[in-house]
């Protein structure tokens, strides 16, 4: 999907949506019986760099300061995170953890937050601008990677073949939809023949959760059964020491 | 490790994960959560036919600090490269998750993330890279409770990736020299961009471009400390007391800090040319002097702040 | 990767009291052992998990010397391996068995 579409068939009541630098976005969209709700993305297919973290934390964070709560829509369509010595050297991890903290704020703030992935995400792009929401929403063409298989075959010296015939058995590593729902990154996918304006105002209609859900959905999924069982036994031996 | 030194006077780089926690706390305060003989492995290894470790490379638990009471995680960068699978993750989110809810009710004074990792389990990568956003949002509300995070980076593994990003989540971060704090690795810029934008194989850019003096001196990083286990220890308990709460004003000074680095510094291809531009003493010799002669330069304005 | 047992009698019980210990890491060239005291005070028992398969002669002939010069009666040593050498193996064997008579 394009973006316009996207744009359109997310907000066909309205918005005011506008490209910034950097393959940024930013503006104002309705939806019914919401009001307004507060628009931010990268997209593109434009890596996530220094300057457009600065530019969608300050945004995020403006939303913050001007109270009222009203939700935050992420719209994602970006690549890995910029591959650039000059980043590296500014402090890239400091502006994609300010982004991801500024998200993680609102959500403290009460502003329910839900990210839109319609094209491209991974690595450190798809932590900062996709996974810091409470709700990952897959619309048709979302690409989420953490890395691609070729890679992950060099690195791990495992023949491509074998990664691939592996990945039909797992969802533990292998790019795509499927192993990232299974697993609880991604909350929903959109097909194309559903109305995504009223899906979308649906879950932006359900609560702010006080604490991550994602282990839990792995488990119930089946994708991770061990991170959430994990989890709990660490804060039970933890609470049985306090 | 030298059977003639204290815990605490051993060399945190050459130190396991293990003697680190134990050089880091009081003596014999440290109880552990989930540990080895439970054998929480991963059983994700078997079928790339490697071998585990019985904690999953990560050590999780409580203990003192100069009589405080803290959580500590610390992450074995020899296993696996330090990197996040599922079963190290969810432990260390677990450790969070009870530090967050522990607030106010005899929980910990701190967390202390001793962090030594490349980043996500490629093995694992979904796993891995979930935990780490699952991480850095359970950091956000340990914060938010009142107790400051505090990361620790001086291994051989550095913190890579989802851990960069994890360290730039912390209240307030302590380097000694060997640490490097990056997204991408080296190679990984190279592969994707060409040697002329990153030569992996040359390591003194690489302590340039990611290395602790250069996260230290902008700002990146709060304390910079020689290798000892007792040097991290002494600047674990002095940054307790001076941790950042998690709120708005805090971070919007950190947008504005942040964006003040682009303004100043965004051109810029080395840390050399930082240097210079910051009006430090001899740019191109700073990456050579020893740690006493590092630690006697100002830094420049805007490296010490009290955001993040 | 290959995973067997090597069991052994001791001619007595293994020193201290520690119930566990756990030394060394699994990287390359090097192992990790998890000693619990678990076993009747003549036995002990070496469980393997190692990446480097065909050598299963030389782990036993080495956990058996093993035996015979440290008496690890009633411990149970538990190997991630990364492919040390025997002589590697030998020592972090004998350190993680004097580790129990150390406090806990």
């Amino acid at each position: 999907m394009t973006l316009d579409e996207v744009l359109a068939s997310l907000f066909p009541s309205g918005h005011q949506v506008e490209r910034g630098p950097s393959g940024t976005l930013h503006g104002t969209a309705k939806i019914d019986g919401q009001g307004d709700v507060t628009v931010v993305g990268i997209v593109g297919g434009t890596p996530l760099g220094v300057d457009g973290a600065i530019l969608l934390a300050g945004h995020v964070l403006a939303a913050v300061e001007a109270g009222g709560r009203a939700p935050i829509v992420v719209l994602v369509d970006t690549a890995s995170q910029n591959m650039a010595r000059r980043d590296e050297l500014l402090g890239l991890n400091e502006y994609l953890a300010h982004l991801a903290k500024s998200l993680a704020l609102a959500s403290a703030h009460g502003h329910r937050i839900v990210s839109v992935l319609f094209g491209h995400a991974a690595a450190g792009a798809f932590i900062a601008a996709a996974l810091s929401s409470q709700s990952l929403v897959a619309l048709p063409g979302a690409e989420p990677s953490v890395m691609d298989l070729p890679s992950i075959s060099r690195v791990t010296k495992l023949p491509l073949e074998q990664l691939k015939e592996l990945a039909k058995t797992t969802p533990i590593f292998a790019p795509g939809i499927e192993p990232l729902f299974a697993i609880g990154a991604v909350t929903e996918t959109w097909t194309a023949d559903q109305p995504f304006a009223s899906r979308l105002a649906a879950l932006l209609r359900q609560p702010v959760a006080t604490s991550d859900l994602r282990d839990g959905i792995g488990l119930e999924r089946k994708g991770r059964l061990l991170a959430h069982k994990i989890a709990e036994r660490v804060a039970a031996e933890a609470a049985a020491h306090a | 490790m030298s059977n003639l030194l204290q815990p605490h006077e051993a060399d945190w780089y050459e130190a396991s994960a293990r003697e680190r926690v134990a050089g880091l706390l009081d003596p014999k305060s440290f109880v552990e959560f989930v540990g080895p003989e439970q054998r929480a492995m991963s059983p994700h290894l078997a079928q790339f036919d490697l071998t585990g470790a019985f904690d999953d490379g990560i050590v999780v638990g409580r203990g003192r600090l100069d009589r405080q009471e803290v959580f500590v995680a610390a992450q074995e960068g020899r296993f696996m490269g330090g990197a996040f699978g599922e079963v190290h993750g969810a432990k260390l989110l677990g450790l969070l998750r009870a530090a967050r809810d522990g607030a106010g009710r005899g929980g910990p004074r701190a967390v202390l993330l001793l962090l030594d990792t490349g980043g996500v389990r490629l093995q694992e990568a979904n796993a891995g890279e979930l935990a780490i956003s699952e991480i850095i949002n359970a950091i956000a509300q340990v914060r938010s409770a009142g107790i400051p995070v505090l990361g620790l980076v001086g291994g051989r593994a550095g913190a890579f990736g989802g851990g960069g990003i994890i360290t730039a989540c912390c209240s307030r971060i302590v380097v000694s020299e060997h640490a490097r704090v990056s997204v991408s690795g080296p190679e990984v810029i190279e592969t994707n961009k060409g040697v002329e934008e990153f030569d992996s194989k040359d390591r003194a850019l690489v302590w340039r471009v990611c290395g602790a003096r250069t996260r230290y001196l902008t700002g990146g990083a709060d304390c910079y400390v020689k290798g000892s286990i007792q040097d991290f220890r002494e600047a674990a308990i002095a940054l307790i007391a001076h941790a950042p709460p998690f709120e708005l004003a805090t971070l919007n000074a950190e947008q504005q800090r942040l964006a003040e680095r682009l303004e100043r510094f965004g051109d810029c291809r080395d840390a050399p040319e930082i240097w210079r531009k910051a009006g430090l003493p001899q740019p191109e010799r700073i990456a050579e002097i020893t740690d006493d002669a590092f630690l006697a330069i100002q830094r420049p304005t805007g490296a010490d702040h009290d955001a993040r | 990767m290959e995973q067997f047992q090597v069991r052994g009698t001791a001619k007595k019980r293994a020193g201290g009291h520690r119930h566990q210990a756990i030394t060394g890491v699994n990287t390359s060239g090097n192992l990790e052992i998890l000693v619990e005291r678990v076993l009747p005070d003549r036995e002990c028992l070496v469980d393997v998990t190692t990446a480097v398969t065909g050598f299963r002669a030389i782990w036993e002939a080495v956990i058996q010397e093993f035996f015979e010069r440290s008496s690890p009666g009633g411990l149970r040593f538990s190997i991630n391996d990364g492919g040390a050498r025997p002589d590697t193996v030998t020592l972090r064997l004998m350190q993680s068995a004097r580790l129990m008579e150390t406090e806990a």
